[in-house]
């Protein structure tokens, strides 16, 4: 005798530790196979383009550190360089050294944050615990340098808002010396790990078409095979002084996705390491004093100075009437902002273009015909984070 | 590779009665074109191969109140074969109904539902076209420049009723909008209460 089959509808999150944050996803499940996911997103919506828009261009960098808040400085990074460009203004090289190396920070950061989650996701504890521990070392360079361990505000138009502090690059260079051995313990808990590969291997595939057709970037797209990334392609500060190489994946699945991240930190330990090396010495801001604000002492001393400081703190500059899109490679994939402003000291419109937008609404194309297990898996490896997705 | 201003001209050569004008800037395209061409032009975007504006990067609109043609919406293109960057823009008027894009690019569908939830903007034959990112249940577009910051609802959560109610929002401090600009005229606000 034949038994009825019926759909259940279950509801995944919005308090669930494997959502990753706030998502609830409305499986429709024939037994244990995933039917339909219907994502609903907007649960952490905060308004950032609103706020922005109501806030002076230096009063608006705080809020992109709220985005994708496990590398916060890489999303100021392409709001600083929107403005740059529409203002045209140069960004001395030692800030640009700077920038490049907390941005790499910001993407070893991400990584360890994804590889060890995805891991716990699939049932490995450890990972999380030694990978946290080097999370924690890396956000005190953050406080280090800008006064706080997440919410950095250290990017400006023109630099950066203050330089390194004496000794900070020694102790990042002891960093990169021990890193890739961590990086190698993590590698031998989960590379070859039966349990590991069991869940990761062929699961969420995305073919090369299908991940330029959603709109995938960043590890979603690389692990399928397309060797694109925007500090190659269309390289921004001095990114092209430096040499790396772009992991691309062959199958397109989690695990894929997975290996793609593991070298990426190699290839940012790199970087860093590359920035020690040929660090310059100089202005770690632009000298205009419509833009950045002067140093304290001339501000006892100099009466434009002091004007400069007063005009910048309360009207903030203004910007030419301009429209441009930036984008930068973000950990999670191409974080893009549109701005148009007016000439006033506000931003007209700013819209964020968020990677983890589009990859989760593959999630109903990625997931069909799977298990309900599966859905943590290809959950992690998307790379989510609910700060960006919400905005 | 292909540069930049060779893909111009093959646009206005290709496209030509359907653009109405176009411009280079900061090393990206900037097309404007009409409403009714729209599927059309990215349909030729995404195809042709000497465009191949293969990945659609986003989809969003502007608000411009006191013009007779209130939205522009802007549609984000890129093509990784020829490392190009296009924008391409039309203009939307109020409660005009904008053909979607969602069956040539797949990753428009939650975009054009973002447009339409934060600014009204309502797309034909759209699969899917409900709110995203606001409250179930939510009124009003926020994005649009005549929708309040404060929004016009809180939530918080009712002992007495043992569940979540939503109340008109009360602030304790008007909110002020300082004009920093013409600090010597003072801000609009005093000067509305002078004149009273």
């Amino acid at each position: 005798m034949a038994k009825e089959s019926k759909t259940l509808n279950l509801n995944f999150g919005p308090q669930h530790p494997a959502a990753h944050g706030v998502l609830r996803l409305i499986l429709q499940l024939d037994g244990e196979i995933v039917e339909k996911a219907d994502p609903h997103i907007g649960l952490l919506h905060r308004g950032t383009e609103k706020l922005i828009e109501n806030k002076t261009y230096t009063q608006a960098v705080p809020y992109f550190d709220r985005l994708d808040y496990v590398a916060p400085m890489n999303q100021e990074h392409a709001f600083a360089l929107a403005i740059e460009k529409i203002l045209k203004i140069e960004v001395p090289i030692r800030a640009q050294f700077i920038r490049v190396m907390f941005c790499e920070i910001g993407r070893i950061l991400s990584h360890i944050l994804n590889v060890t989650t995805q891991a716990m996701d699939v049932g490995a504890l450890t990972p999380t615990l030694w990978g946290f521990e080097e999370r924690e070392i890396l956000m005190g360079f953050y406080e280090k340098v800008s006064g706080s361990r997440l919410h950095a505000n250290y990017f400006r138009a023109g630099g950066v808002h203050q330089d390194l502090p004496k000794g900070l690059d020694k102790e990042i260079g002891k960093f990169c010396e021990r890193f890739p051995k961590i990086i190698n313990d993590l590698e031998l808990l989960l590379t070859d790990n039966r349990i590991f590969k069991q869940r990761n291997v062929d699961i969420g595939v995305v073919s090369k078409q299908d991940a330029l057709d959603y709109s995938f970037s960043g590890v979603m797209l690389r692990g399928s095979g397309v060797p694109w990334d925007l500090r190659k392609s269309q390289p921004y500060d001095c990114y092209e002084q430096f040499e790396f190489k772009i992991p691309v994946g062959k199958n397109g699945d989690c695990y894929d996705r997975y290996l793609c991240r593991i070298e990426e930190m190699k290839e940012s330990v790199n970087i860093i390491n590359q920035c020690l090396a040929n660090l310059p010495v100089g202005p770690i801001k632009t000298d205009d004093g419509k833009i950045s604000p002067p140093p304290k002492k001339e501000i006892k001393q100099s009466m434009e100075a002091l004007i400069h400081h007063f005009k910048l703190y309360t009207e903030g500059y203004r910007v030419d009437k301009d429209e441009i899109y930036t984008a930068v490679e973000a950990p999670k994939g191409e974080f893009g902002v549109y701005l148009i402003s007016d000439g006033s000291s506000k931003p007209y419109k700013c819209k964020i273009r968020a990677p983890g937008f589009s990859h989760l609404q593959a999630m109903d194309y990625l997931i069909k015909g799977h298990m309900l297990a599966d859905v943590p898996a290809v959950l992690g490896s998307m790379d989510i984070v609910f700060g960006e997705v919400d905005r | 590779m292909q540069n930049i201003q060779d893909l111009e001209k093959i646009l206005n050569s290709e496209l030509n009665t359907k653009i109405k004008s176009s411009l280079i800037k900061h090393n990206q395209i900037y097309l404007k074109i009409d409403e009714a061409d729209l599927t059309e032009v990215i349909l030729f975007l995404k195809t042709n191969s000497k465009t191949k504006f293969r990945q659609l990067i986003d989809i969003t609109a502007v608000d411009f109140p006191e013009n007779e043609i209130r939205f522009k919406l802007v549609y984000l293109l890129l093509s990784h074969e020829f490392n190009q960057r296009i924008i391409v823009e039309i203009d939307v008027k109020e409660k005009e109904i904008v053909g979607s894009i969602t069956p040539i690019f797949p990753a428009a569908n939650w975009m054009e539902r973002e447009v339409f939830d934060m600014y009204g903007i309502d797309f034909k034959d759209h699969p899917d076209l409900r709110r995203i990112l606001t409250d179930y249940g939510f009124e009003g577009h926020p994005l649009r420049k005549d929708f309040p910051l404060t929004g016009h609802n809180e939530v918080r959560y009712s002992h007495e009723t043992k569940k979540v109610i939503y109340e008109p929002v009360k602030l304790e401090q008007n909110y002020r909008n300082f004009d920093y600009e013409s600090p010597w005229e003072g801000t609009k606000y005093i000067k509305e209460q002078t004149k009273e």
